[in-house]
């Protein structure tokens, strides 16, 4: 019976915003660079079933971070706008700005029309014929699109991570150098101290330049381990389980990037 | 929800929970989109290109599938280089036979159909099920069959699960058959049956089974215009498609004008093929 109380516009959006933020900031950081044979893909993910980084199409890849079942459903209906287009013109007329510019709209709508907005980060990378060519775009939950070079940083504590990644990032860097610039953005220390990283805690997946047709390829398993050992010549990361017991003191520094378990936010 | 590049329903579409079939999802948000989506079109015109003689063989690695290149209008020639057997995904291919067009389309939505499936699910779909999405593919072109715009298939696969290649046929009400051995489609697939049923054995070696299934669709093109023979002159050959355990792979020009150049250099000295013994030899 009582009359609803004024909010203002403006306080109505910087509430919706704060919240999608916090949402995103629960979760870890992931990172997409550009390497000399196509674009990597590095994510922090215990589960070897449910995915952060996806493919879309044939050069184009699809990663987020944020909540679980919002960046999911978002991947789905990327895959569809994919294919249709693909199908209804040719499969050389479906791009990755495209998709971006799609997924911004979408964003956009839900975030001023709905209650509560996507806590999603996502970003949209296509691989060129030359590296030239390979594209990297970050749409934000509220439907911001930003055309990104040579490497993004995604989630809550971007900056750190991106600083990191600024130091140790080179045009035409090798698979390992970049995997090896990934990890230690990651693991937050970039003084060549390594965080508890093993291959079964991370999703690494690549667009790659040469490959026919699909180009999205996962890396995991042994293929993992090995690009691991190459990348980290350190040798902690060749033995998964002596990595872990020797590190374990090294996990506290990263806890403020730790999700807090059973709030649906990823894994 | 924000402008519709092709009507207001697809953006809600795609981000609805639902199906991991394209064409569900066409039918759903762009039906605009499908194949036959025009509506009764009435008698469809006699002289659409059509006829074929498809295929197909089980042998010791997986299973081949070949098809000749020729498409007619009536009594000309449409096409002298169609294809008409085509890569599904890594582990099955098919052939069409009757209208050309209408069976194109049908083999770029299925091609579509399986590789949408693997990257919302992660995962590919089993034999049997690709066998029978193409079976609810052909029972959606009714319709367009009885007016005439016939299009019948023939699947081809290798099955991770059992470590074989296996076959499957169609009928025009989506009827789906699995066959073994060997099986052909198409105008000239009585020819074509009749000439491996006695070239053909199980278990044959690539090689084999590949001659085999020339001669067959030699012995097609030769008894029915609609089957186009090798073209010595211009360098078109069948198209052979193999997948075994390694995946899919049509043979390159250079290795089917072989086998077709071999199969034609015989037949100067026995036109009607390599003669099949009368009785079987004594053991």
């Amino acid at each position: 019976m009582s009359m609803p109380f004024y909010v203002s516009p403006e306080q109505q959006m910087k509430d919706k915003a704060d919240y999608a933020r916090k949402g995103i900031a629960r979760g870890r950081n992931s990172v997409v660079l550009a390497y000399s044979e196509g674009i990597l893909f590095v994510a922090p993910n215990p589960s070897s079933a449910l995915h952060k980084v996806s493919e879309i199409y044939d050069r184009i890849a699809f990663a987020a971070v944020g909540r679980y079942n919002e960046y999911e459903n978002l991947r789905v209906a990327g895959v569809r706008f994919a294919d249709t287009r693909g199908y209804q013109y040719a499969r050389e007329d479906v791009t990755a700005r495209g998709l971006a510019n799609w997924y911004a709209q979408v964003l956009g709508s839900i975030f001023t029309e709905s209650n509560k907005p996507y806590e999603v980060e996502l970003v949209v990378a296509e691989v060129g014929d030359t590296p030239d060519g390979d594209q990297m775009y970050r749409i934000t939950f509220d439907g911001s699109v930003a055309d990104e070079h040579g490497f993004v940083a995604m989630g809550g504590q971007a900056e750190q991570v991106a600083e990191v990644l600024k130091e140790r990032y080179a045009t035409g860097m090798s698979i390992e150098a970049a995997l090896g610039a990934a990890i230690a953005a990651l693991s937050g220390q970039g003084n060549g101290e390594r965080g508890e990283i093993n291959g079964s805690q991370l999703e690494v997946a690549v667009l790659a330049r040469g490959r026919v047709h699909r180009t999205f390829r996962r890396i995991r398993g042994a293929q993992l381990e090995e690009l691991l050992g190459k990348a980290q010549p350190g040798g902690k990361a060749a033995g998964g389980k002596g990595a872990k017991g020797a590190a374990a003191d090294g996990a506290g520094g990263d806890a403020a990037g730790e999700p807090s378990p059973g709030d649906g936010t990823a894994p | 929800m924000g402008a519709d590049y092709l009507g207001g329903q697809f953006t809600a579409a795609c981000l609805s929970v639902g199906t991991s079939s394209f064409a569900d999802f066409l039918a759903s948000s762009a039906p605009g989109l499908l194949p036959g989506a025009g509506g009764p079109a009435g008698q469809a015109h006699g002289d659409l290109p059509h006829g074929t003689t498809i295929v197909a063989a089980e042998y010791d690695g997986g299973v081949l599938m070949a098809g000749d290149r020729r498409s007619t209008a009536g009594s000309m020639i449409a096409q002298r280089d169609i294809e008409k057997v085509f890569r599904c995904d890594d582990f099955s291919c098919v052939g069409i036979s009757g209208v050309a067009g209408t069976g194109l389309e049908l083999v770029r939505l299925f091609q579509l159909e399986l590789e949408h499936y693997e990257k919302l699910e992660g995962r590919t779909l089993s034999l049997e099920g690709k066998a029978n999405r193409l079976a609810a593919f052909v029972r959606g072109n009714l319709p367009g069959a009885m007016q005439g715009l016939v299009v019948v298939p023939l699947f081809a696969g290798f099955d991770e699960d059992t470590g074989t290649g296996r076959i499957f046929s169609y009928d025009v009400a989506g009827g789906r058959y699995e066959e073994h051995t060997f099986y052909a489609i198409g105008s000239g697939s009585v020819f074509a049956r009749g000439s491996l049923k006695k070239l053909y054995t199980e278990g044959m070696a690539e090689a084999d089974v590949i001659t085999a299934c020339m001669q067959a669709l030699y012995d097609a093109a030769d008894d029915d215009s609609a089957t186009g023979g090798p073209d010595l002159t211009r360098r078109i050959y069948p198209v052979v498609a193999l997948v075994t355990r390694d995946g899919f792979r049509r043979l390159t020009d250079d290795e089917a004008g072989e086998y077709s150049r071999a199969v034609v250099g015989e037949r100067m000295q026995s036109p009607g093929g390599p003669v099949a013994p009368l009785r079987q030899a004594k053991s």
